[in-house]
């Protein structure tokens, strides 16, 4: 099988690819760093977040790279003054949307939106805060969904779905009113489809999803399982 | 002379906002005085619906003083909720940081707070009448403090990695054993501790007899006292069981648990003040009234427990009779609780097993409702948490340290302003007497109020000649 090489151009650097690859695979091949949230390597990208949105010269709109497959001679810039002010807006709807409450969060320390926010440089939050109401669903014997930390990246729905089969989670409502939901809106303890593997737990960016029993600031993510179960999934 | 109201707002040198007011009569002499809690914090509403182990981390967040203490009886509380006995070196561990919590906290409130009142006068210029006048006037005793706060505060961030709201206690102990490096750390700033409050005990012991009209008047008259005893009637401020006694040292009750707190101890409600007003309940309201903290402390155990802190202890005994009664001695009773932290800490960092790894229990919820119990710098502190079988929060009672105290501050504020304030020739130091007995106590007002929608609630608009022209009462 030949595989067709593409050069290309990410932030002035030149550099190669294989056809079909995303703009987020041979930016982070070539060691170039760019802000994501929805995306993790090992499920299918979604470009929901929109935080590795990138600029590609002669095309006016701008391009989520998880998504955005290379093609020969594309010039790509990943990390400019504009994009950086859209992500620090993006960052920081998100934090308004729900209730992050990082101080005394299981997730403190540990959790991909603070420390995106870090990484980025957004300090402060400029827009008013929504405060929406939001259940705490703990009914599950080892695990709790929190829904006032949830960023609906939907990480936990694809890697049920894709990697562990059951299709638990899914998507309800619209807008402000979109929830993570398991099986048809039921309490997740009631879940026939669970199969408590915790895959969802270990992808969720932030502590909406959390292991029962941690304590502010315990919940650590182990990812390093999904790239190997993906390669799995791959060759058999 | 028409009748008058004086208005002390906000009062200095305290933790939180308050303000006091006194009515004056037509002669202008004190007819009243009232010690008014202005802010609501309301953590017992917004706990609601939380998961439980997170309560420790968040009800520390009360506060930035005494982050350790809510962190105590917040833990101790979800302990019960899971019902586990912590491993003892677990406990211990808390212990430490318990007593490094008393040190820097009545550190603050000795050196930084009060001390200018002792140092620059009562009477002196109000605008150097702090800290900052102190590092100028007294630079030694200034910096005593300064260094005294730091070892504490030091102490909490070798133990739980920052120094305000570590999140190192948790339900079922403390999360990570302590190790021989940082043992040994902690160990090596307790000399220097020690020689501090040596040195500053024998200073303020003899500047007592400066303060004899103080003394006499501030907030000096008979309550009951309450606190935490442990074995052996021992001073212990992580674990025990209540006591109270009388003025005159008698027990009236003992060996309370933490979970039949609510047997002894109502809490009233005044219109003029978001705290509540907290009695002991078989004696009625107000007549219920009882104090609690360092002096509390001092005049309900048997005996301290280390050699030195014993030592002051019977010198300090025998101020009085009976019970030591005036507020004022809350300073020197806090001085005597700093020597204990550092004989203490000392003692338990030299335990042989205080390096175990077996420092934390695991458990499900098991119970639906848990009470922690622990003194804080200020006094007892009560937490107690409802969850559902999920392990959620349903609700929150939480009495505060400052909390107990109420009845006894206003009280101590009324007998400070009719003895000093003369409403004919009104002076600064007059008023900052009122403020110095409020002071003493030390109180915690950002911690202290946290319920809200229970205040009985009275208003009266009323015309020029005293007409009630429309009222309305919600209960």
């Amino acid at each position: 099988m030949t595989v067709n090489v593409l050069t290309l151009t990410i932030d002035d650097q030149q550099v190669s690819a294989r056809e079909g690859q995303t703009i987020m695979q041979v930016a982070t091949e070539n060691g170039i760093f760019i802000p994501r949230l929805c995306h993790i390597e090992g499920l299918d990208p979604v470009g929901a977040c929109r935080l590795c949105l990138c600029e590609v010269k002669g095309t006016p709109k701008l391009l989520p790279a998880c998504t955005t497959k290379v093609s020969e001679g594309m010039e790509v810039s990943t990390s400019t003054e504009r994009l950086g002010e859209y992500r620090k807006m993006i960052l920081e709807l998100l934090f308004a949307e729900r209730n992050h409450v990082c101080a005394v969060c299981v997730s403190n320390g540990h959790c991909d939106l603070q420390s995106m926010a870090q990484k980025v440089g957004m300090d402060h939050v400029t827009v008013p805060y929504r405060y929406p109401k939001l259940q705490v669903d703990a009914t599950h014997e080892r695990f709790i969904a929190d829904h006032n930390r949830c960023i609906l990246c939907t990480r936990c729905v694809r890697v049920c779905d894709q990697i562990e089969g059951a299709h638990t989670w899914d998507v309800m409502g619209r807008g402000e009113g979109s929830r993570v939901i398991t099986d048809l809106n039921q309490p997740w303890g009631d879940s026939e489809t669970c199969t408590k593997c915790g895959k969802c737990v270990h992808v969720c960016p932030t502590g909406a999803l959390t292991e029962k029993g941690r304590s502010v600031a315990e919940m650590a993510k182990q990812r390093r399982f999904l790239p190997y179960l993906t390669k799995m999934r791959e060759e058999w | 002379m028409a009748k008058k109201q004086i208005v002390i707002d906000p009062v200095t040198r305290i933790e939180g906002h308050a303000k006091i007011t006194i009515q004056l009569d037509d002669e202008g002499v004190v007819e009243d005085a009232h010690f008014h809690v202005t802010q609501l914090r309301g953590f017992e509403k917004f706990c609601e619906g939380r998961p439980f182990r997170e309560m420790p981390s968040l009800m520390a967040r009360i506060c930035g003083i005494c982050p350790v203490s809510h962190l105590m009886a917040s833990a101790k509380a979800c302990d019960a909720l899971m019902a586990v006995k912590i491993p003892p070196v677990g406990a211990k561990l808390r212990v430490v940081m318990n007593l490094a919590q008393i040190t820097q906290s009545h550190a603050l409130s000795f050196f930084h707070l009060s001390s200018p009142d002792f140092l620059l006068g009562l009477d002196s210029d109000p605008a150097t009448r702090n800290i900052f006048g102190m590092i100028e006037k007294y630079p030694d005793l200034a910096r005593d403090g300064i260094r005294l706060r730091k070892c504490g505060q030091e102490i909490i961030a070798i133990l739980g990695g920052k120094k305000i709201h570590p999140a190192w206690v948790v339900p079922g102990g403390v999360s990570e054993p302590l190790d021989e490096e940082r043992r040994d750390k902690i160990v090596a700033m307790l000399p220097e501790a020690l020689e501090i409050i040596l040195r500053t005990l024998d200073w303020f012991k003899a500047s007592l007899k400066n303060y004899e009209e103080e003394i006499a008047t501030f907030a000096n008259f008979p309550t009951l006292f309450m606190g935490i005893v442990g074995e052996g009637g021992l001073l212990h401020h992580y674990d025990g069981k209540l006591r109270i006694v009388d003025s005159a040292r008698n027990i009236i009750k003992d060996g309370i648990e933490a979970h039949e707190y609510r047997k002894y101890i109502g809490e009233a409600v005044e219109p003029w003040s978001y705290l509540k007003s907290p009695y002991f309940k078989p004696l009625g309201y107000p007549e219920g009234i009882y104090r609690v903290g360092p002096l509390a402390r001092l005049n309900i155990i048997n005996r301290i427990g280390t050699p030195k802190a014993d030592d002051e202890w019977l010198e300090f005994r025998k101020l009085d009779r009976h019970a030591v009664m005036s507020s004022f001695h809350y300073h020197y009773a806090r001085l005597i609780e700093i020597l204990y932290a550092v004989e203490r800490m000392n003692e338990i960092l030299h335990d042989e097993d205080i390096l175990s790894t077996h420092v934390r229990a695991y458990a499900a919820p098991n119970c639906e409702v848990g009470v922690g119990m622990s003194e804080a710098p200020r006094g007892t502190l009560m937490h107690e948490y409802h969850i559902d079988k999920h392990g959620l929060m349903k609700s929150a009672n939480l009495i505060i340290a400052t909390g107990h105290n109420n009845l006894a501050m206003n009280r101590g504020v009324l007998q400070v302003a009719k003895h000093y304030v003369k409403g004919k020739e009104l002076k600064e130091g007059m008023l900052n007497r009122v403020e110095a007995v409020i002071r003493a106590y030390d109180p915690c007002l950002s911690c202290s109020t946290h319920a809200t929608g229970q205040m009985p609630l009275h208003v009266q608009l009323v015309d020029r000649r005293g007409t009630i022209l429309s009222e309305l009462k919600r209960n």
